[in-house]
């Protein structure tokens, strides 16, 4: 049994999903595959965003992943940090929102 | 970041200078563990093993290992410290075999091949032979490294010569990473003073292609997505223009080799090319159609085997006694490097196979 509960090796078996319900993990592949590919979008840019989600979701595996699918697509450090930033301005202001919630309860209980 | 050496690995007396220790390196640890299979018993799986050559279409000349840049992946180990130089007598030998191949390409290389004292004579010599594409592979920093170098392209122009030259990043940080700092600003002075005489020009039939390999221990993405991304961005920034991008994948030697370990990305690096590996690329791959010639004459099946002094399993091992009908009958010599030419959509020194 491995110490932690996260290890970078398990990236690669990541595929083998499949092996325990082929039909739910095809499917899951298949349309993985299909979001990434080039549409109104770019592969270029959808990676950014991936980068950027899989800090919000704090998933270790998707940001060693797409940390290097953007050095492969010649993505400058700059432009990761950026969508980095952009994840985390977005999680921090959906926690910041929530004053609006906390100023109305204070308003109604005593304004 | 780590420092950019200024001295090649022999220079510094590095073990990775020596090409026995390359050797080993690749075929040890996992290797011989068994943890991956060797790329022999890869090509096997698909009746390819032993490797052999198909029509010879490419005749690579090295015509020397120095160079102005000691860039951070050189497969060659090149630099101003290396002084294995082409010589006149053996260039006479290389242009009696210009002379009378089948090939349809004879690509220059170095090093900087520019810095061969000989080059203008030699490239004078072979553009009479009537070869139909007539690559130099030049850094471009040399055009601005000295005056006397000025005048490279229009000499290029002269002679019609194809102009391939690598450019790993449109950004200074990135290719400066690699390559050394000031390398960005004179490769785009370099690149500007060719479009200004034709080359690189949409319709013009002086060429000039671009190399991109990674600045690190990852593989190259498509090639045509990152065609696309180096032409948008040079064209906006700097308004030069070029006409095809080669996409070239690292090989685990040399420079590289010596990066990889010292950064712990070897073994991380061997897996990965080999789960890229295609057997669709391998019936492709350079050493099927390519005869690399090194400064000193000898034979071998492509630049990065020369670099690894696997000289051809032939007869024939030498310049001086050039034989092409025996030397398409040899067995091309492989090793675990050649993983390199065969992940995703392959690799060769004309980019992509697939």
């Amino acid at each position: 049994m491995s110490k932690t509960y996260y290890d970078p090796a398990d990236l690669k078996k990541f595929g083998n999903i499949t092996e325990w319900s082929e039909e739910l993990g095809t499917k899951f592949f298949d349309y993985y595959n299909s979001v990434f590919q080039e549409g109104a979008l770019t592969a270029r840019e959808k990676s950014l965003i991936a980068l950027a989600v899989s800090h919000t979701e704090k998933c270790p595996y998707c940001i060693d992943a797409y940390s290097k699918d953007g050095l492969q697509r010649g993505i400058t450090k700059e432009e990761m940090m950026e969508a980095v930033h952009v994840g985390a301005a977005i999680k921090s202001g959906a926690a910041l929102v929530h004053g609006v919630q906390m100023m109305n309860k204070v308003n109604k209980l005593d304004g | 970041m780590t420092k950019l050496k200024t001295q090649s690995l022999h220079k510094r007396e590095s073990e990775l200078a020596n090409s026995n220790r390359q050797l080993e390196i690749l075929s040890n640890g996992i290797f011989k563990t068994g943890e991956l299979p060797k790329f022999k018993e890869k090509i096997a799986q698909i009746g390819q093993f032993p490797l052999k050559p198909k029509k010879l279409e490419i005749l690579q000349i090295n015509v020397g290992y120095m160079c102005n840049q000691v860039c951070e992946h050189c497969h060659v180990d090149a630099g101003p410290d290396r002084k294995e130089i082409m010589t006149k007598e053996t260039m006479h030998q290389c242009l009696e075999v210009i002379k009378t191949t089948g090939a349809h390409t004879l690509d220059l290389t170095g090093g900087a091949p520019e810095m061969n004292p000989n080059f203008r004579w030699f490239v004078e010599e072979a553009s009479k032979a009537g070869i139909k594409d007539f690559i130099v592979r030049s850094n471009l920093t040399i055009i601005r490294a000295n005056k006397k170098y000025y005048d490279l392209p229009d000499f290029f122009k002269k002679h019609n010569v194809h102009v391939v030259s690598s450019m790993p990043h449109w950004t200074r940080g990135k290719t400066d990473k690699q390559r050394g700092e000031g390398v960005f600003d004179q490769s785009i002075k370099a690149l500007q003073d060719l479009n200004a005489i034709g080359y690189g020009l949409p319709n013009s039939d002086l060429k000039l292609d671009l190399v991109y390999n990674p600045s690190g221990a990852f593989l190259p993405s498509d090639q045509a997505s990152m065609e696309k991304d180096f032409k948008k961005a040079l064209l906006e920034d700097f308004n030069i223009q070029f006409h095809d991008l080669f996409a070239i994948t690292n090989l685990p030697i040399s420079r590289f080799l010596d990066y990889l370990i010292a950064s712990e990305n070897y073994e991380d690096y061997m897996f990965e090319l080999v789960e890229a590996y295609n057997p669709d690329a391998v019936a492709n791959v350079m050493c099927t159609n390519t005869i690399s010639i090194s400064w000193d004459g000898w034979l071998y099946d492509c630049d990065f085997n020369q670099m690894l002094d696997l000289k051809v399993e032939s007869k024939v091992k030498h310049i001086s006694d050039y034989n092409e009908d025996l030397l398409n009958d040899r067995n091309i010599v492989i090793s675990q490097h050649c993983y390199g030419c065969t992940a995703g959509a392959g690799s060769s020194c004309q980019g992509s196979v697939i």
